[in-house]
């Protein structure tokens, strides 16, 4: 119990911290955004009032316990493009990338623990080194070229849509079936899913086989195939379900570059989510939209790392007790 | 800790003293003995990637934004790779871009591994409460995202090349920082280090001659894998379009064959190089520093890129042939 406390602490801890860096980068840094507010054709007075309207006339302090309190209350700041709370803005976006996001993580999921535990079940085979060198190179590939090469190449061998989250056509004559609007939505998904799950798989395949050759070598996966057990059998109840916990772990701290990865993609598929708005805040210099994106996805990234540590020792119960009796 | 301790244990581990403290060029060639041919293959493709960033300018055929043909042109005698959205000589690009992306690799990698070195060293040597402190900040930085930390700190700094390598140096020195502590700590156990200390070596002494070069290594294999890092994280942010808009790199040529429509041209030729030179790039270092690593320092071979062998026990069926 006293290590979910210690461990909620420093979630919280790290949040106040992103935080202050975000505020520290975009209001206390010379050359930082608030220089982002100059435009060559203002005059004085509208700079000022617009200076005041944010606030940043200020003392520095001051500004960051506004901005703190304001974000304890939910309020990110206002968009300086279209004058709406930053929060209404992306809100939309952030919904948009979740079915994205969680589809291209299962799909990565999938595929590299399947190739993981094939690759050390046939361990120095050429299955082994076609799999290992396959998620080595797929690794090393720029997920934004992926999405590209998917573009170019894969979109209309598959017939699937390359752009947007639904067709423009739906719905022009009349209001659409919630079914056919799952269907079209899931259609612009499968493409930008199946992006970041290739892009993302490879080092699930190295975990997950490091991590089976080390339970296949242990004693009780001896005992199950003297017992007889089918090969399935072993694998499934007894060397992956032990080789679980490493891939936990590293979905967790793979949780920032699968969200980094979203961005690359939903910008290649123009995919309206999160992505897309990081991309159109950086080219309309939105500095209070890309301020609360980064709160956002950082948020959101800490709150994942914090549940899979929690849950990492409800799955293990040796961790559990070895943390519990240390600390508590 | 007195003398007579270190002593015993020195001979109740029946070593002669002179070789308690292994010497690292010797460790550093007995290694290159034990390079496996995957690493030796990634250091070539490394020195020739780094050969083409130091003379590409020099030896690209043509200007990088001049128009020397029409749009998307096919790929000709005079032009290898073909032309780009822009008209542009695709070959001229990606030996020019070369250089931008080694440039960001090295620095940006080596801007990382002086902090992370310098507080790993720092946190390991040190120990207790600084080493305490240290290692909190490193690892509320290493649970903040990278990627979107590394994008708003391009859009408010970013769009030249400087910048960019700061702000990647500075997002990844957490990794090196907990490896080198590690490390440190270890060495701070080894009897030769104890031994130094207790006959009066300044704490800067033993630091500069028994932990530093023993550290290096490790170190190097880490900039490795740093470089391949950064060069990824440098096509990311040009991609995004935060890189310098004046000199061509790799992840602006895989951003322009996007939005210029290579598909509708089918310039495979625009779009496969750069995303080729990266993958191979990264492939290369990303071989070199894992092997490099595991070779170093067995105990991380848990690593998260193993590959190699692993030694097992023997399971049904081999058990005859042990």
């Amino acid at each position: 119990m006293s290590y979910t406390i210690k461990r909620v602490g420093f979630a919280v801890l790290t949040m106040f911290i992103a935080v202050t860096l975000d505020f520290f980068l975009f209001r206390v840094l010379p050359g930082s955004a608030v220089s982002g507010l100059r435009c060559q054709n203002c005059t004085l007075q509208f700079k000022q009032a617009i200076i005041h309207q944010y606030g940043l006339d200020k003392p520095k302090f001051e500004q960051y316990l506004i901005f703190l309190v304001r974000l304890l209350h939910g309020d990110l700041g206002t968009s300086v493009a279209n004058n709406q709370p930053v929060w209404s803005d992306i809100s939309g976006p952030l919904l948009n990338t979740l079915p994205m996001l969680l589809a291209g993580t299962l799909v990565a999921i999938v595929i590299g623990v399947l190739s993981g535990v094939v690759s050390a079940w046939r361990r120095g085979t050429l299955v082994d080194r076609g799999s290992l060198w396959t998620s080595l190179v797929f690794y090393a590939m720029p997920t934004q070229w992926i999405g590209v090469l998917v573009v170019f190449y894969v979109a209309s061998v598959l017939g699937l849509p390359r752009a947007g989250i639904q067709s423009s056509t739906l719905g022009i004559l009349g209001t659409a079936s919630t079914w056919a609007t799952i269907v079209d939505r899931t259609r612009h998904l499968i493409l930008p899913a199946l992006t970041l799950g290739v892009g993302l798989y490879g080092q699930f395949a190295l975990v997950t086989r490091s991590a089976m050759l080390e339970t296949l070598g242990e004693d009780y996966v001896l005992t199950a195939r003297a017992k007889g057990l089918s090969n399935l059998t072993v694998i499934r109840r007894h060397a992956l379900r032990n080789a679980t916990l490493p891939l936990v772990t590293l979905i967790a701290l793979s949780a920032g570059s699968i969200v980094g990865g979203a961005i690359v993609v939903e910008d290649v598929f123009s995919y309206p989510g999160i992505g897309l708005a990081t991309v159109d805040a950086i080219n309309q210099n939105d500095y209070p939209v890309l301020q609360g994106i980064f709160v956002v996805l950082t948020v959101s990234v800490i709150l994942a790392n914090l549940a899979a540590d929690l849950l990492y020792m409800r799955l293990d119960p040796r961790v559990r007790r070895e943390l519990d009796g240390v600390t508590g | 800790m007195r003398i007579s301790d270190v002593q015993s244990e020195e001979v109740l581990a029946g070593l002669p003293s002179a070789t308690l403290a292994p010497r690292p060029l010797a460790r550093a060639t007995e290694l290159l003995r034990g390079w496996s041919a995957q690493v030796m293959l990634g250091a070539a493709v490394m020195t020739l990637f780094l050969l083409v960033a130091l003379i590409g300018p020099a030896i690209a055929p043509y200007a990088v934004h001049a128009q020397v043909g029409h749009v998307y042109a096919s790929p000709s005698p005079s032009h290898p790779l073909g032309l780009d959205n822009g008209g542009y000589d695709v070959l001229s690009n990606l030996l020019v871009g070369a250089r931008t992306s080694m440039i960001v690799g090295l620095c940006a990698a080596v801007v990382s591994i002086l902090i992370g070195g310098t507080i790993g060293v720092i946190a390991g040597y040190v120990g207790g409460r600084t080493d305490g402190v240290l290692m909190r900040i490193t690892d509320y930085f290493l649970v903040i995202p990278d990627i979107p930390l590394m994008i708003i700190s391009a859009a408010v700094f970013g769009r030249n090349t400087r910048n960019i390598v700061v702000i990647i140096g500075l997002i990844y020195w957490t990794t090196a920082a907990r490896l080198i502590r590690a490390q440190v700590r270890s060495l701070r156990q080894r009897v030769y280090v104890r031994r130094a200390e207790l006959l009066g070596a300044s704490g800067r002494r033993v630091l500069w001659t028994h932990i530093v070069p023993q550290v290096t290594p490790l170190l190097i294999a880490n900039t490795v894998l740093m470089i391949a890092n950064a060069i990824f994280a440098e096509t990311y942010i040009a991609f995004l379009g935060l890189g310098n808009p004046t000199t061509p790199s790799w992840g602006a040529m895989i951003q322009s064959s996007l939005a210029g429509g290579a598909i509708f041209y089918h310039a495979w030729w625009a779009v496969l190089p750069p995303g080729i030179a990266v993958t191979v790039v990264v492939l290369a270092a990303t071989l070199v520093g894992q092997g490099l690593e595991d070779s170093l320092n067995p105990r991380l071979r848990a690593g998260h890129l193993a590959v190699r062998r692993f030694r097992l026990r023997p399971l049904h069926g081999e058990l005859e042939r042990e």
